[in-house]
């Protein structure tokens, strides 16, 4: 088992490498460097750039070096918690992903946890009672969850909400806790929002996790093995729990290695619809006005997120499949 | 039945069992539906999707009427004329039927000239008013432009992207997966770590970081196959993933063995017995990634760092339906929407019915 961590643990230091060049290529990506737009940006709002400031600013960050040693000093600047500045913000990077990556944390793992909360039950109906109007209901709802994407889902609902009901389902907080300090009452206020970004985010995963665990739990209860529990004169629940739906759900836990990421996208994005006070807004916007050390160290961070999930994953699926460790 | 008993090739088997999954069937003949529609779009986009009937500004929805005014009926159906009228208690306009206009829809109506193709200039529709009348099926937008001609001409961007995204993953999978499964090795162990370090980043996140990056001043065109390659960037490690695993699987066949006993040249291995035995697979999965790269397109584009007007596609007809005040007095708007989603689901039940028809063992026939 030890050695087993171990040696994801690796493959994840190899990973997160590589997807700091991917982010650090982004940040490089757009014509024109960040000191040009830094110079334009002092220089339009009247302050007098003198050649001294730009040498000292292309040392800080090394734009005269070579693209690997301006790789180097901006990783290092990573490591320790310095991501740069924030040119549209006049912030810096690490203080804006503070404010905002908590809250995407939070409504990720809500949502994951919705999401196996709700599949895993309908799943195990779906494959019991096979072909009955209970599983077809599923499987309808489940093929809709696929094909409808969740931006769209988010508008849809947001419409239906506003013209039937006339409430406004956007945002996280009400408007007057939405500056107020954190207590009890915003975080209750914050989980009365919490369930349209949930539902939204979720469905697609629920729908694809009800089509596999059905699938797999329905090839499970056909076994040998299962037929033996049953002529013992086991109870049918303690069987069907101890026995199919275990198997069922080992490729269940490996897949939050794939759930996460895919949450994360679908965050980002509804978050955009639902101005919810997360990523999403804030990468867009800095996308949009070329903001690039800002959208990079979101990238960054939201595919370390995903990462750390998964090794999460991958030690959840050691734990509860024993072949998994022994190879 | 001895007439039947005759032996059919793999892809007779293969067509005949999708012909029986009637969702696929169903799928495919939407499918179909979607793109004659958008092959042909100048033909069958009734008005011109750019022209501003300025006059005609957030126009609702013009009803196909099939009984006029004086109770008379007719199987061809008709539109009223329309009248836009101020509403002077919210001093909007607001558009009304004008009942001694009649205009009926006919087939094959001359309109608007347009180039088939950018190549041959027509003015024939395939259905429309005479001229005179307004026939806004689903609407008109903010600048006056019908909507439903707008969507069929978003047909033809949306649904292309889909398709040359796939083909170009399917030859970057091929040749890595292929690559990486023949020569194992540092090879093969750099592919693996390129291809999990390229999927653990979320999609959405690394489109938008990439496509916000395509240059401001680029032309349309270059945006549009810019905006493909980078939806291709993810698409091709599903299928270099499939490819790779199953040669490595098939290498160790009794048959491929004895065709390299018989000297068979591994040109001829590969192309004669490994890609014919897995080929199915990757159509499958090739199809179930089609509908991620349609919706790849439609959010980047909703989003606006995607295709920008004056291209037309679904996506960047969704941008107008970001601002929820306007939908909710414009509901027609949010209308692409369920084009989106009917390409999407059919492109779904196709790949299913595939998947279930190319899997030689499975037995529901």
């Amino acid at each position: 088992m030890g050695s087993y961590i171990i040696r994801r643990l690796a493959y994840m230091l190899i990973t997160l490498l590589g997807i700091s060049i991917i982010s650090f290529t982004i940040i490089q990506l757009p014509p024109g460097d960040y000191l040009t737009t830094y110079i334009a940006q002092l220089s339009s709002s009247g302050t007098v750039v003198d050649d001294s400031l730009v040498a000292s600013l292309e040392r800080q960050y090394g734009l005269d070096r070579p693209i690997y040693i301006q790789y180097f000093k901006w990783i290092g600047g990573v490591l320790t918690g310095n991501f740069g500045r924030s040119f549209d913000w006049n912030e810096a990077v690490a203080v804006l992903i503070a404010e905002r990556l908590p809250m995407t944390i939070v409504i990720s793992l809500a949502t994951l946890v919705f999401t196996y909360l709700v599949a895993i039950p309908i799943s195990i109906y779906s494959a019991v009672k096979q072909y009955s109007i209970g599983d077809y209901i599923a499987t309808v709802i489940g093929f809709i969850g696929l094909s409808v994407p969740d931006f769209l889902l988010a508008l849809v609902l947001m419409f239906s909400f506003y013209r039937f009901f006339g409430i406004s389902v956007s945002g996280l907080f009400s408007p007057e806790m939405r500056e107020a300090a954190w207590s009890w009452a915003k975080i209750k206020d914050m989980l009365d929002h919490l369930w349209v970004p949930m539902i939204v985010i979720g469905m697609a995963g629920t729908a694809g996790i009800i089509r596999t665990m059905r699938a797999t739990t329905l090839d499970e209860l056909g076994k040998d093995y299962v037929k033996m529990a049953r002529s013992k004169g086991i109870p049918e629940w303690k069987v069907l729990m101890r026995h199919p739906v275990r198997v069922a759900l080992n490729p269940i836990i490996s897949t939050i290695g794939w759930e996460l990421p895919r949450i994360v996208s679908g965050t980002t994005i509804v978050a955009v619809v639902l101005n919810l006070p997360i990523t999403g807004p804030i990468l867009l916007q800095a996308l949009q006005a070329q903001d690039m050390f800002l959208a990079g160290s979101f990238i960054l961070m939201l595919s370390t997120l995903t990462v750390i999930g998964t090794l999460i994953s991958d030690i959840l699926l050691a734990i509860f499949d024993p072949r998994i460790r022994l190879d | 039945m001895a007439a039947t008993s005759r032996s059919l090739s793999h892809s007779q088997l293969v067509w005949r069992r999708f012909t029986r999954h009637k969702l696929a069937m169903a799928g495919l003949i939407i499918l179909a539906l979607f793109y004659l529609v958008a092959i042909f779009c100048e033909f069958t986009a009734p008005l011109d999707p750019l022209h501003r009937y300025s006059s005609h500004i957030y126009a609702p929805p013009t009803p196909l009427r099939f009984i006029d005014s004086e109770g008379g009926f007719s199987l061809r159906p008709f539109v009223y004329g329309i009248k836009s009228e101020l509403d002077m208690q919210t001093f909007r306009r607001i558009y009304v039927p004008d009942t001694s206009k009649k205009y009926p829809i006919r087939f094959l109506v001359r309109g608007h000239e347009y180039r088939m193709w950018g190549l041959f200039k027509s003015n024939l529709h395939l259905f429309g008013v005479e001229p005179g009348g307004s026939l806004f099926l689903l609407g008109t937008d903010e600048l006056g432009r019908d909507v439903f001609s707008r969507i069929i001409y978003g047909t033809r961007i949306s649904l292309s992207i889909g398709l040359i995204g796939v083909t170009l993953s399917l030859g970057i999978g091929l040749i890595v997966g292929g690559i990486s499964g023949l020569k194992a090795g540092t090879f093969d162990s750099i592919t693996q770590r390129v291809i999990e370090i390229i999927r653990s980043v979320p999609h959405i996140p690394l489109w938008m970081g990439l496509s916000a990056a395509l240059p401001p001043d680029w032309n349309p065109i270059k945006v549009y196959f810019g905006i493909t390659v980078i939806l291709s960037l993810l698409g091709w490690t599903h299928v270099a993933r499939v490819v790779r695993s199953k040669f490595l699987s098939l290498r160790e066949e009794d048959f491929v063995m004895a065709a390299y006993a018989a000297g068979s040249s591994e040109w001829r291995i590969i192309t004669k017995h490994l890609i014919p035995s897995f080929i199915s697979y990757v159509i499958v999965s090739v199809t179930l990634s089609i509908p991620g790269m349609i919706l790849g397109e439609t959010a980047l584009s909703f989003l606006g760092i995607g295709l920008r007007p004056p291209v037309i596609s679904w996506g960047v007809l969704l941008q107008q339906a970001q601002n929820i005040s306007a939908v909710n007095t414009f509901p027609w708007l949010l209308t692409p929407a369920f084009f989106v989603v009917l390409a999407v689901l059919a492109f779904n039940f196709v790949g299913d019915g595939l998947r279930d028809a190319a899997d030689p063992y499975s037995k529901q026939i």
